[in-house]
């Protein structure tokens, strides 16, 4: 069976945390997510969610607090208006909006990471792997631009 | 010594930055003086065999301005490598993948199904598209191959330096053939303009207010921009913040907003997405309805974020496998 290869991007103060208490509760969940601590999803470049598709990701999944509730006040708006813009940038470039996905996740909700990271993966699994145009070895650049 | 022999080549571009070279006005007698040009079919008789002629290293300096969409674009390209000590990227589709780049959004068979067979054409042949061979009678004829993706020219071959901008400023290009003359060119690799945002040298600066939001986004057709206040802060949708200095300000003095075309600075390794972050990150709105409301103005973010680098972008071109989809 083909498995998606997802990369989450939490929150330390709640959503990594979160993930942590699934772990330390050993709840089961999909073991296709690799997990990024940030300090706070307002910290979340788009640049890292290119990246993470350039280097092979089939998805992205952000994490931060509840709105109202970040630890640096606005990140988790500027997180989710990032996330919009985004959206509509994949969209034009061919990429399923399933595949980026945000989640207000707090640091006792262990249960959410895991029926979050379930779901996601279930979903990419049916869109199947994203194939980013690769630049052939040839076609690499020797010096790169600074 | 003698004089240092350069040549200029024309890829995937509109011509613009062949007219940069001419627009050194009175300069380019003092340039044509220090350099013997050795090949510029735009403007000189030199034939592809005269390069192939020449001793490997043979030329100094080839500035080579255009993206690479066909074949024969990539052939000479490699040749003119082969035959100079420095080759240099010049302007944006060179530098990025420029305007042309923006063709990644398609591939050959869909812009081919447009141009040759929906556009309304007067000829009686329309549908009719280009073959890389056709035989007629007087033998077997053939044209380059279009490729499905523009690349920016170090995505073909090893390039020295970056000569930004569509097309390059005439200071820019002069400044590069003094440095070059004098032996005195930065590290391989580097971008030849400053490595600092436009906003740094751009008069407006000091009118943008230290916490900006916007309410709203507003696109240059739809207001009076006021000519001394800082584009972003109107609500226009300006690149500087995004976007290498050097142009000094060219467009903004026009009264229009910074497209991009001088790339990012080194510190940014994809200039559509910073300069989305940007944007996002001060748009006074927290609520979904009110963000979605203000982001149905960006109608089309591609070309917006990434007007001239598509190309050399993380994603460097719409996903292949969906670019049939609608779009
Ligand atoms: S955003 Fe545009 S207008 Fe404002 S300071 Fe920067 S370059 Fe100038
Ligand atoms: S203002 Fe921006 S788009 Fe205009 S020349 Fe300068 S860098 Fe290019
Ligand atoms: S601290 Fe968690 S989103 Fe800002």
């Amino acid at each position: 069976m083909y498995e998606p290869k997802i990369v989450a991007i939490f929150c330390n103060w709640c959503t990594y945390t979160a993930a942590d208490l699934a772990g330390t509760a050993r709840m089961e969940y999909a073991p296709n997510a690799r997990i990024i601590r940030v300090m706070c999803s307002g910290r979340i470049d788009p640049q890292f969610v290119l990246n993470a598709f350039q280097k092979g990701a089939d998805g992205v999944l952000l994490g931060g607090c509840h709105p109202g509730d970040c630890h640096y006040q606005e990140g988790n708006y500027k997180a989710l208006r990032r996330y919009h813009l985004l959206q509509r940038l994949l969209e034009q470039m061919g990429i399923e909006k399933e595949r980026l996905r945000i989640e207000w996740i707090s640091a006792s909700e262990g249960d959410k990471v895991k029926k979050v990271i379930d779901e996601m993966t279930e979903e990419i699994r049916r869109l199947g792997p994203l194939e980013i145009a690769e630049t052939p070895a040839e076609q690499k650049p020797a010096v790169a631009a600074s | 010594m003698g004089k240092p022999k350069v040549a200029f080549y024309w890829c995937a571009g509109c011509g613009g930055c062949e007219e940069a070279v001419v627009d050194l006005a009175e300069n380019i007698l003092d340039v044509v003086e220090a350099v013997d040009i050795v090949f510029w079919p735009v403007a000189l008789d030199f034939k592809k065999e005269d390069v192939e002629n020449m001793e490997e290293g043979e030329i100094d300096v080839s500035f080579i301005n255009g993206a690479v969409r066909l074949s024969e674009q990539e052939e000479m390209a490699k040749l003119l490598r082969a035959k100079s000590k420095l080759v240099i990227a010049f302007g944006s589709c060179s530098h990025l993948g420029g305007i042309p780049g923006l063709g990644n959004l398609w591939n050959k068979d869909t812009i081919f199904q447009r141009a040759y067979h929906e556009v309304p054409s007067l000829e009686k042949d329309n549908g009719v598209h280009p073959e890389t061979k056709i035989k007629v009678k007087e033998g077997t004829l053939e044209l380059p191959e279009f490729y499905h993706t523009v690349r920016t020219l170090n995505q073909v071959i090893e390039t020295d330096y970056y000569l930004p901008g569509c097309p390059p400023t005439p200071k820019l290009l002069l400044n590069a053939v003094q440095a070059i003359l004098k032996g005195e060119l930065p590290p391989k690799g580097s971008v030849l303009a400053p490595d600092k945002a436009l906003c740094d040298e751009c008069g407006r600066n000091e009118t943008k207010p230290e916490k900006l939001l916007l309410q709203d986004i507003k696109r240059p057709h739809e207001i009076h921009i006021d000519p001394e206040k800082c584009l972003l802060a109107q609500g226009v949708i300006c690149m500087g913040p995004a976007t290498r200095s050097g142009c000094e300000a060219l467009c903004v003095n026009g009264n229009m907003p910074c497209t991009g075309c001088f790339g990012p600075t080194s510190r940014v390794l994809d200039q559509g997405a910073k300069a989305l972050s940007a944007i996002a990150s001060i748009i006074d709105y927290n609520e979904e309805e009110d963000i979605e409301q203000i982001m149905d103005k960006i109608v089309d973010p591609v070309g917006l974020f990434y007007r001239y680098s598509l190309p050399a972008s993380m994603l460097k071109r719409r996903n292949l496998a969906n670019t049939t989809k609608s779009s």
